[in-house]
């Protein structure tokens, strides 16, 4: 029972997220995408990074390798799986997760520490948190303002499947404290196969380690110790 | 066999920030320019054997809807010429 992180070239969070799952006493090991998920996979992380040097979209190339059917084919079977990141955009761009996440409304590059709150506490990702919990995180992206037409988001808010929006320190969702113009300042969503796929930009596997100083990211990656 | 080009533009959907175009907009304003709005597209030209106009354009649109095109934040068009 292993959680599989999938490595694409250009992938750069990759052992980043496998230190993070195994300091938390999760197995887990890097998949390169060519050679298809192992039999003994309990969980699945698309991991940060420039896969394919975000050629066409980011995510674009990555969400069309054969790895992705395996990755559709075991979210059916209810195999939990986290996109964080490059991995977020390539959920999206692979219909694991609705919406999508394009260039920042700052047209930069964004490398920053952000607070979110948890919007759905009741989630694999998220119930080692409170509702309405203010956490940090990091985000490091040039793609990560969420968009998604008016009827979609008002269907995935009416059915709770916002996992966190950018805040500011006190959990105030504001212009503010929106890093990148996502729309309602999403976060992190999950997915239409049911709550264990999920997508984020920002990084909790690099808030996991005690070195780091801030652990805010744990409990997102101890769903996959459930 | 059909020698075509098929040529698919993608543009974000009216109403999608385009933050890229936005600068690029200042960026020419700052050079004395003047304008209104600036819209950009991403264009690729598809060299490609098939029966028929019709069938090249139908290739076409396949590869907007499977690959060059995000639905959820784009429109595209095909247009398809024979090639000499």
């Amino acid at each position: 029972m292993t959680v599989a992180v999938v490595q694409f070239g250009g992938s750069n969070c990759d052992r980043d997220t496998v230190q993070a799952l195994e300091s938390l006493g999760i197995d887990a090991d890097l998949v390169w995408h060519e050679d298809g998920l192992p039999a003994d996979t309990s969980g699945i992380v698309i991991p940060g990074g420039f896969s394919y040097g975000d050629y066409l979209r980011a995510g674009a190339m990555a969400a069309r390798s054969p790895v992705m059917a395996a990755v559709r084919e075991a979210a059916d079977g209810g195999t939990p799986v986290l996109g964080i990141c490059n991995g977020a955009q390539i959920g999206c761009e692979a219909s694991l997760t609705p919406g999508a996440f394009t260039t920042n409304e700052s047209a930069r590059f964004q490398c920053e520490r952000v607070h979110l709150r948890v919007e759905n506490g009741d989630t694999p990702w998220t119930r080692r948190y409170d509702e309405g919990e203010v956490v940090e995180f990091p985000i490091a992206h040039g793609e990560g303002r969420y968009e998604i037409d008016d009827d979609r988001l008002a269907d995935l808010e009416a059915d709770d499947r916002v996992l966190f929006r950018y805040c500011d320190d006190e959990g105030n969702v504001t212009a503010e404290a929106n890093p990148n113009g996502s729309k309602h300042s999403v976060a992190g969503v999950t997915g239409e196969r049911g709550d264990h796929v999920a997508v984020l930009m920002p990084h909790p596997e690099r808030v996991t380690l005690a070195d780091i100083g801030i652990t805010d990211g744990r409990g997102v990656l101890q769903a996959f110790g459930d | 066999m059909t020698a075509f080009t098929a040529t698919v533009e993608v543009r974000l959907k009216r109403g999608v920030l385009d933050p890229e175009a936005e600068t690029t907009a200042r960026a020419l304003e700052r050079l004395g320019f003047e304008l209104e709005e600036l819209r950009s597209a991403d264009r690729f030209e598809v060299d490609m054997d098939a029966a028929s106009a019709e069938d090249a354009r139908e290739r076409a649109t396949d590869m907007a809807e499977r690959l060059l095109a995000n639905p959820t934040i784009h429109d595209y068009d095909v247009s398809v010429e024979e090639r000499t």
